[in-house]
């Protein structure tokens, strides 16, 4: 390099030779001394790397590296095998069970009543189930679980589909739900279920057109709509097969709470009754949480405010 | 004639020459290996190819950009599997053509997103995500639900990934055979000559979108969305035995 010419205007500086423009040249400097050794160091890292760590491909296989992970298998005893990032993460699980399984033994072990009243492990319930219903429960019950009308129920109340004790939030929980109501749009005409909508109004105190309501209850008990079949004679409904209870004036499918004025309140009601629901579904989620993760979500949204 | 960097800079045919030379080097060691290594893909039980409506609604996903924000790849770290479930298997992905891995996560991973929520919370939240989650920045879907999936090609789709090698029957014999691999219920939905009659059986059955009376984008979407994650049971698994894979 050294016969190439220097740049005469600033410095020592070497230049490719090339001309632009009369002055406008190329400069042709060495790289600094640190960033050429620090290159070589990166290939020297490299190779400790393809030691050390699962690397380059050999026949059918591959380099393993030179470290193993011991991790204990289904059969509850050691193995080891090469350091990977699965047998890293079944180590880690492992670990991590470790660490929380006094929590869990006593969750498993103690009755639910108990749970709550012990304060530690009460708050391991809290922090744990934040996360665990953040993750799963939260898109449809949102992050409080204040729920959506229309879709999702409120679990913060403590009016329950299914039941609020805690067997029953696990049942919900671990085997899911499916709610539904009969469309009665084609059962009924439009004037008989206008007729019920104002009953059911009447049944939580909204104002209602009281000739109408009349009707409606008429047919609410008799085999004309045969409403009480599932809601009860009582219009509290049945638990065991999730009908609402239609006097608690705690709202799912019927925007009532929503409806600016009287006869939008009714409408909303008539458009449930017409329509039916179909949509009430919770997924299983056995299977996709350990029954340890159920207890602790159960507990958890038992408190959330309504528990039973 | 002394080694010189500037040889090489200067003279283009050389340097092309030698940066393909050093490229390759790269693709032989990372990609061709994993072609002849027998742990490549995990020999696990479940795995099928897609159903054809399951298929087209892998094709509305993939239309519609789905993948520009979620990958389908929970790798195998603690905080992923605590939030998404189990890693991903090769063997999860082998059908699929391309695969929707990714890397780009502006929402969540939706690998084993399968069977989280349900029909109906996707149909709402596809057609406006903001109403079920309110800091959602993903953009509404409303066309999914008011537009009649295109069943007509169908087939030609299958035939298409059948050459790519997915097991999709053509004939009585690749039936046969794909009984034989995935059992008779599943080896029906993979018959090409049924696969209209089989994508609206499943849409009518499945009511995805909550509307029987059509079949729409939003049934076929949804029917994919479900199915993501599903296939393979965890619980008849060894975890030790997915470690030696790698």
């Amino acid at each position: 390099m050294a016969d190439h010419p220097t740049n005469p205007t600033t410095s020592q500086a070497q230049t490719t030779g090339h001309v632009w423009d009369g002055d406008l040249q190329e400069l042709n400097n060495p790289l600094p001394v640190w960033w050429t050794y620090t290159f070589y160091v990166t290939i020297l890292f490299a190779v400790v790397y393809w030691v050390a760590y699962p690397s380059w491909p050999v026949g059918k296989g591959y380099l393993p590296g030179l470290n193993t992970i011991t991790y204990k298998n289904a059969q509850g005893q050691d193995e080891s095998w090469h350091w990977n990032t699965r047998s890293k993460l079944l180590l880690e699980t492992q670990e991590a069970a470790t660490a929380q399984k006094p929590y869990f033994d006593k969750l498993a072990a103690l009755p639910y009543d108990m749970i709550a009243k012990d304060p530690e492990l009460n708050s391991f319930v809290v922090s744990a189930g934040k996360t665990l219903f953040s993750d799963n429960c939260a898109a449809c019950h949102q992050s409080g679980g204040q729920g959506k009308i229309g879709f999702f129920p409120n679990l913060t109340d403590d009016d329950w589909i299914y039941g609020g004790s805690y067997d029953k939030i696990n049942e919900t929980i671990s085997n899911g739900r499916h709610g539904y109501m009969p469309p009665f749009s084609e059962a009924l005409q439009a004037n008989q279920i206008d007729d019920l909508a104002n009953y059911v109004a009447t049944l939580s105190a909204l104002p209602a057109d009281v000739a109408k309501a009349a009707r409606g209850k008429e047919m609410f008990h008799s085999h004309v709509a045969a409403c009480f079949y599932c809601h009860n004679d009582d219009a509290k409904g049945r638990k065991d097969m999730g009908s609402a209870n239609l006097t608690d004036r705690v709202w799912l499918w019927a925007d009532v709470p929503g409806a600016s004025d009287a006869a939008g309140k009714v409408a909303a009601i008539r458009k449930v009754i017409g329509t039916g629901v179909n949509k009430g579904v919770m997924p299983v989620w056995k299977g996709r949480l350990s029954e340890q993760q159920i207890k602790l979500l159960t507990v958890y949204v038992h408190e959330l405010g309504g528990g039973k | 004639m002394s080694f010189k960097h500037e040889n090489i800079e200067t003279n283009a045919g050389v340097l092309l020459v030698l940066t393909m030379m050093a490229i390759s080097v790269g693709g032989l060691v990372e990609i061709a290996p994993l072609f002849f290594n027998k742990d490549t893909v995990e020999q696990v039980e479940g795995v099928r190819p897609y159903s054809p409506l399951e298929s087209r609604g892998r094709d509305i996903y993939i239309r519609e950009g789905c993948y520009l924000c979620h990958s389908q790849m929970i790798r195998p770290f603690r905080d992923e599997q605590l939030r998404y479930g189990h890693y991903s298997l090769a063997a999860e992905s082998k059908y699929d053509h391309p695969f929707q891995w990714g890397s780009k996560r502006t929402g969540p991973d939706l690998a084993r997103v399968g069977g989280k929520y349900s029909n109906e919370w996707h149909v709402q939240h596809l057609t406006q995500p903001k109403s079920m989650v309110p800091e959602s920045v993903m953009p509404n879907y409303p066309w999914l639900q008011t537009t009649k999936l295109d069943v007509s090609d169908i087939g030609d789709r299958m035939r298409a990934q059948r050459i790519t090698g997915v097991p999709y029957s053509a004939n009585e014999a690749e039936y046969q055979r794909n009984v034989k691999q995935f059992g008779e219920a599943v080896a029906k939905t993979l018959h090409i000559p049924d696969s209209v009659k089989n994508l609206v059986a499943q849409a009518q059955e499945g009511n995805y979108d909550g509307d029987r009376t059509s079949v729409s984008e939003m049934d076929a979407l949804v029917a994919y969305l479900q199915v993501l994650g599903t296939m393979v049971d965890f619980s008849k698994i060894k975890p030790e035995e997915l470690v030696k894979f790698r």
